[in-house]
């Protein structure tokens, strides 16, 4: 059946009237207890800013459950545009570990789809938080990336705020996965 | 999921759109085993008001343009309707401008026109919206290059792996051959499949000409049998 599947087409440059919506970029209220704040770059081949992205995060709560609802709202899914620098920032708190298909435990990670002027189909990648050396070292996942390309998907502590950039193509591409 | 289906997608890299030479990725995606992406899709966390799937009433008055209804079914690949997803659309005016900042296109914004709707599919998997019919316009991809007229579409499912960003395009329009966006897909089969169909069915008369577009989108993860089939 999947040869009737509807083909994918890109987000184009204009997708500001449809896609945006007010405080996407606020998975969690800001000044609440335990919220994080997770900004980045988005860059090309050239290193070049890319200033019609628009990223999605996805995310369990802070105890692995996706989907839940706080205050009659669903939480865990967030939306930002990128500015004329590809700059992006999201306001959310840590997930928690989520289990692997075969019962093993995942590291914490936020997963982040990547739609764009130039991408026919959307990109999604992990992003990884760099006080979890243990659960990194072992999550299911990271152990299938080339150890050479891991960093890419592991965000900096930056004086507390979470840095993680995307690099769409080039030498220090981001590690995208096949969905 | 197996490389046959994606196939049936547009490459990543399709130098004649140029703008996927600097963007998309070099390097081939990394292929998790099963159920990774197992884990549904995102929950919107707004409330869709009962006026967001009107195009021409989000103004004091109607927009210019040739009023349309656009409707049709989301399913899963093995058919089933989904229920209760969110549909949005954008898409550029009458005159083919997009109420955006960067669009330079000299052709006239319309005050009574924004380009943004969303709803919610119903029982059958149904959505419906009312709009204008955009039109085409110029992009410099290259030489005289003009894209159909098209209206974009996002859309959830019920699984992380269902998303789907895509436009739909209209019957007969003689730019679609030209468009190397359509024509990124590798097969006409799937060129149709973004083509909607003129429904007399769906038009009320005296009022609006109806378009109408099935979108099938990925369900559970196939079975390995169907991987292999």
């Amino acid at each position: 059946m999947s040869g009737s599947l509807t083909p994918s087409q890109t987000v184009g440059p204009f997708f500001g009237v449809g896609l945006p919506f007010e405080k996407g970029e606020e998975i969690a209220q800001p000044g609440s207890a335990a919220t994080i704040r997770v900004e980045g770059q988005v860059l090309d081949g050239n290193g070049d800013p890319v200033p019609d992205a628009l990223l999605e995060i996805w995310q369990p709560d802070d105890r692995g459950r996706y989907g839940t609802v706080a205050d009659g709202q669903a939480t865990g899914f967030g939306r930002c545009r990128t500015d004329t620098e590809g700059a992006f920032s999201f306001i959310t708190v840590k997930p928690g570990a989520t289990p692997a298909p075969d019962g093993r435990a995942q590291a914490p990670h936020l997963n982040v789809t990547v739609f764009a002027r130039g991408l026919l189909r959307h990109l999604v990648t992990r992003m990884y938080f760099p006080d979890e050396p243990e659960a990194n070292a072992t999550d299911p996942v990271l152990i299938l990336v080339d150890p050479s390309r891991r960093a890419t998907l592991m965000a900096k502590n930056c004086g507390g705020v979470l840095h993680f950039d995307i690099r769409l193509q080039g030498e220090r591409e981001t590690v995208f996965f096949a969905i | 999921m197996s490389d046959r289906q994606d196939e049936r997608e547009p490459p990543y890299l399709y130098p004649d759109y140029v703008g996927t030479r600097l963007r998309a990725p070099a390097k081939p995606l990394v292929h998790l085993p099963d159920g990774f992406h197992d884990f549904p899709a995102p929950l919107f966390p707004r409330a869709i008001a009962e006026l967001d799937h009107d195009l021409t009433r989000q103004h004091a008055a109607e927009p210019i343009g040739e009023r349309i209804i656009v409707t049709g079914r989301v399913l899963d690949s093995d058919g089933r309707p989904v229920r209760n997803t969110i549909v949005e659309i954008w898409q550029a005016n009458a005159a083919g401008r997009y109420l955006d900042q960067d669009d330079q296109h000299p052709a006239p914004l319309d005050p009574n026109f924004s380009g943004g709707g969303r709803c919610l599919t119903d029982d059958e998997g149904r959505y419906r919206f009312i709009t204008i019919k955009p039109g085409a316009y110029p992009w410099k991809n290259h030489r005289n290059a003009w894209r159909p007229a098209h209206i974009h579409f996002s859309l959830f499912g019920t699984e992380f792996r269902s998303r789907l960003v895509t436009q739909m395009y209209f019957p007969g329009d003689p730019l679609m051959p030209r468009d190397p966006i359509l024509q990124s897909i590798p097969d006409q089969a799937g060129r149709e499949r973004l083509v909607s169909q003129f429904d007399p069915q769906a038009t009320i008369p005296e009022w609006a000409l109806a378009y109408q577009w099935d979108i099938v989108l990925r369900g559970p993860a196939a079975t390995p049998f169907e991987d292999k089939a």
